[in-house]
């Protein structure tokens, strides 16, 4: 392998360019609205083609199990039934699937349907395609298969046990990765430190966001040229088409993605790949369009759950002033049954290892196990979510232990405004912030100064009030190169975003991303981008909705995840954009006999010559002439053709493997929570009564967009913090398979939100903006806080689980010396 | 006896006749995005919990997939198409927009139509009434927040 190469000093710096007063930074009403309150968004479902095939697929029951024999042949007598396929075929026409770990794990076999075994419930094992969904359905039940159960491993701290059921042959003790980071100097942390707070188990929890719209898929299949056309909801298709091609065993180039609107999607949506290569069979071999729509009770089975995380044996080194200096753990990640991003959330976590505070010596064992259980993948706040919530918990556990306040000790291991940018003991580097500041502010929201009078009343009413915080650092823009860290023998590294912007015939302004919104936005705010450089109005831009990757905007990391549209999507399009308007002034000028593109300037959709403002070319004339009449153009300019392709790529460089050190990713959006719940002792039940959430993601494009994201992001996490979860019985069947278990929030459920914001821009960005769509995990950390603190009185108890269903809040109340037990304080 | 597996129904939508033959299991709100192209009706969770199906039948909102289309036989619906039907968009529409009441856009078809059946049968609501209304639909972008205030300003004639 090659020298690794270390991170310079300090990042490149973007310089930030005075923008005059535009569009950036206004309310500008969404492009998308307009067709999706009318019902005429076009999302994958909607998609029909003439003698279309429905997909209906015939599911595991069981959560380990040998597949003994497989009879389709009832189902194919079926009138109306096209085709069917089994995982025989698959593993004769397909290879497995990449794999992103190293070996040994690296070399598990991952189809596109299930081959000789099942791994978990509702692992798809045949597909059925038929008329109608219904016959379809019909006719999965006629499928015959034979089942031999194998014991499931369910639980993940014992997974790697010796005499452990094994999930696959190539990974020994179900072990997918392990690896130690070991930063600053965890020993001599420990030897200087007055106290230190043990904590033997903290538990994050499996759920995921649930989109509305289920995953889904309608292919078409090309016989003459052997392409395939994917009208899909997949978030993420350049890592779609990576990991699709070389199963299919056909160039990149033979996958077509496609997709208009797309509902809700939060990570969640990224690792279709493995049924759209069904899909992609069965469109070949039964010559027709098929049509795969995901049940609800599929998506909860076997779509992505995000990752359930376990800390155990947590040490953290305190001085005798509250200041805490770092942190040792041991951390147990189960993955489900298959790796399909994984394992990479082994090292995204350490885009954030300390958290917001300032801890410098760190010491993590961090395992990563496979379980009988629905494969995990990204969820909003992908593995720093988990993370996050640890340094959070600890927080609270080592404030509480200490008898100190929770907002001073915070403030104490803040890391500080005047520190950033901030390189954390692992080489990331904080862009900008205050978090500080942001705490203050919530409080604010959360009128802080007057909880005490709040207390007495709750307590007047037979209530226990408490106040909880919390942090998530947004981090976006990540740099692949991480990715090396888990594999070394990866070609990973850095990101790309592609957006391209032309000027039509007549004089239409036309943006095409490489993204895959679903929400978010991007139509309108490259909208208001272009519009600022090209000086017309964001209406006057016409940006394409949804994604073709045939569109040529597509590159490597294409897709709409990790918080990072506003970094390296409208990177892209200033970049395409700021090409176009020198194409532009080039042609103004000659046209208008300037003696340089330096003469004319761009306004309200003409060019003009600076020294006479009469003299104007309207882009329709520029259009035209370029497109349709360049035979009027000297020689020189000929080369012009107003279609401008950017990429943007940003300063990342290749981290150092061996040390597991470097700049993981370019921005850190942050938010502070807060919030005051009010438990009836009796029962457990309580209510969040007061919530704040103050957001800062740097320049604001569009800040009711960026407010709408911290609403959603904060009712996600408190229905992940209340309620939302999926736990498996001894069997291993899911016990929330649909929206009657799991229960997410409801208008009646959500309380009273508050929001503000402030502007730290980044130093590192285009815009000065960054990426802040996975601000939600704080509500977690924030809910639990506040459980902890009302529960004070009663016994002290500590909470130590992620999901505070009433439930567990009633066991806190009548039993804390339980969760007492996991916590031990050792005074030097 | 042969079970009887379908039959002819005629369904009044947005003001239009349909008459079809279906299947007898046949959902309404497949029969209103298969069988008429309405697609501005969605399907989120097969069990009734979710409401991106809503549509407004005889005068009430439901849930679409709860009901089979033979049921739906004589009945007149509204779906989200119904709303503006001559490209002018609904007060409520116009609200959702204006306040980024939408994200994904995927829940609103059948937000809309269940905040239009509250504002048709109590032109003013207060926020709890609002928000009880919409108990029954599930949204994943938005925490609700600007959705409630949409509904709002759209019963005072787009004020705050």
């Amino acid at each position: 392998m090659s020298e690794t190469t270390v991170t310079p000093d300090q990042p490149i710096t973007v310089e930030r360019e005075e923008t005059a007063p535009g569009f950036i930074g206004v309310n500008v009403p969404r492009k998308e609205d307009k067709r999706l309150v009318q019902g005429e968004g076009v999302f994958v479902d909607d998609v029909k083609r003439h003698g279309m095939a429905y997909v209906h697929f015939v599911r595991s029951p069981y959560a380990h199990a040998a597949i003994s024999r497989i009879d389709v042949s009832k189902a194919m007598a079926r009138e109306g039934v096209y085709g069917t396929l089994i995982g025989e075929e698959v593993a004769a026409e397909t290879d497995p699937f990449f794999q992103i770990a190293p070996p040994p794990a690296g070399e598990l076999k991952d189809y596109a349907l299930a081959v000789g075994r099942v791994r978990h419930v509702g692992e798809p094992v045949v597909a059925v395609a038929a008329a109608s969904r219904e016959l379809a359905r019909d006719a999965a039940e006629l499928v015959e298969v034979d089942y031999e159960p194998l014991e499931p491993v369910l639980d993940p701290e014992h997974a790697a046990d010796p005499g452990a059921p094994q999930l696959h042959d190539e990974a020994p003790s179900n072990t997918i990765w392990q690896g130690n980071f070991d930063y600053g100097d965890y020993d001599a942390a420990l030897a200087e430190a007055d106290k230190v707070v043990r904590i033997k188990r903290l538990h994050f929890h499996r759920f995921s966001s649930t989109p509305l719209e289920t995953s889904g898929a309608v292919v078409e299949y090309n016989r003459g040229t052997g392409q395939w056309t994917i009208h899909s909801n997949n978030q993420f298709p350049g890592f779609a088409i990576i990991m699709m091609a070389p199963a299919l065993k056909v160039g990149m180039d033979k996958l077509r993605f496609v997709s208009q609107d797309i509902g809700g999607g939060f990570g969640n949506k990224i690792c279709t790949h493995v049924q759209l290569v069904a899909m992609c069979l069965l469109a070949r071999k039964l010559n027709r369009a098929v049509n795969w729509t995901e049940w609800r009770t599929d998506q909860h089975t076997a779509n992505s759950h995000g990752n359930e995380r376990v800390f155990l044996d947590v040490e953290v080194p305190v001085k005798a002033d509250g200041t805490m200096l770092g942190f040792k753990a041991r951390a147990i990640d189960d993955c489900g049954a298959f790796t399909r991003y994984e394992p990479l959330g082994c090292i995204i976590w350490a885009q954030v290892t300390p958290g917001v505070y300032r801890w410098r010596n760190v010491r993590l064992d961090f395992t990563q196990v496979c379980t009988n259980k629905s494969p995990c993948g990204p969820n909003r706040g992908y593995s720093r979510m988990q993370h996050l919530w640890f340094t959070e918990r600890v927080m609270d556990i080592v404030a509480q232990e200490l008898g100190a306040d929770p907002v001073e000790i915070r403030k104490r291991n803040y890391i500080r405004a005047d520190e950033m940018p901030y390189e954390t003991p692992n080489g990331c580097v904080y862009d900008s912030g205050d978090y500080a500041r942001c705490l203050d502010e919530a409080l604010e929201l959360i009128d802080y100064g007057s909880i005490d009078e709040k207390r007495r009343d709750a307590e007047s009413r037979g209530k226990l009030l408490g106040v909880g915080i919390g942090s998530t650092l947004d981090s976006g823009t990540n740099n692949f190169g991480q990715s090396t860290i888990v594999n070394p023998e990866l070609q990973f590294s850095g990101n790309n975003e592609v957006a391209t912007v032309k000027l039509d015939i007549f004089g239409e302004v036309v943006v095409t991303l490489g993204t895959t919104p679903q929400g978010q936005s991007h139509e309108t705010t490259a909208a208001q981008v272009v519009a600022d450089i090209l000086k017309v109005s964001p209406e006057d831009v016409n940006v394409r909705a949804g994604h073709d990757s045939y569109w040529n905007s597509h590159a490597g990391f294409s897709g709409t995840y990790a918080s990072q549209f506003a970094v390296t999507g409208l990177g892209a399009v200033k970049g395409a954009t700021e090409m176009l308007a020198e194409e532009i002034k080039k042609i103004g000028s000659v046209v208008l006999g300037a003696d340089s593109p330096d003469d004319v300037e761009l306004e309200g959709g003409f060019v003009r010559r600076k020294d006479n403002p009469e003299a104007a070319l309207p882009f329709m004339a520029c259009g035209a002439i370029v497109n349709a009449n360049n035979a009027v153009l000297p020689l020189e300019y000929r080369d012009i053709t107003l279609n401008c392709r950017y990429v943007y790529v940003p300063p990342h460089q290749l981290p150092d493997k061996e040390r597991k050190y470097g700049n993981l990713t370019l921005t850190y959006a942050n938010q502070i929570h807060a919030c005051v719940v009010e438990v009836d002792p009796e029962t457990g039940v309580y209510e969040i009564v007061d919530y704040g959430a103050v957001d800062d993601c740097g320049v604001r494009i569009n800040p009711l967009i960026v407010e709408g994201q911290v609403h959603g992001a904060a009712a996600q996490s408190i229905g992940a913090a209340t309620h939302e979860t999926f736990p498996y019985d001894e069997d291993g069947n899911l016990l929330t398979p649909n929206f009657y278990d799991y229960h997410v929030p409801h208008a009646l459920d959500m309380p009273p939100l508050k929001t503000t914001s402030i502007e730290s821009p980044s130093p590192f960005t285009p815009l000065g903006a960054k990426g802040m769509g996975e601000g939600g995990g704080a509500g977690i950390s924030a809910v639990g806080s506040a459980l902890q603190d009302a529960l004070r009185g009663s016994g002290k108890p500590v909470v130590t689980n992620s999901s505070n269903p009433y439930h567990r809040v009633w066991e806190l109340l009548r039993n804390p010396e339980e969760s007492r037990a996991l916590v031990e304080v050792e005074e030097r | 006896m042969e079970p009887v597996r379908g039959q002819r129904i005629t369904v009044e939508v947005n003001g239009e006749r349909h008459e079809r033959d279906v299947e007898a299991r046949r959902l309404l709100v497949h029969f209103l995005r298969d069988d008429l192209d309405l697609t501005g009706t969605h399907v989120g969770c097969d069990t009734g919990n979710c409401g991106a199906c809503t549509v407004i039948l005889n005068g009430v909102a439901i849930k679409s997939c709860m009901l089979l289309a033979v049921q739906a036989d004589g009945t007149s619906v509204e779906t989200v198409e119904g709303l503006s039907p001559d490209g002018e968009l609904h007060p409520l529409q116009e609200a959702f927009s204006s306040f980024h009441a939408l994200q994904c856009g995927y829940c609103t078809p059948g937000m809309l139509m269940s905040a239009k059946h509250l504002l048709d049968h109590n032109p003013e609501p207060t926020e709890g009434e609002i928000r009880r209304a919409i108990q029954g639909n599930i949204c994943r972008c938005t925490g609700y927040v600007n959705i409630v205030e949409a509904i709002a300003s759209a019963a005072k004639g787009g004020r705050r």
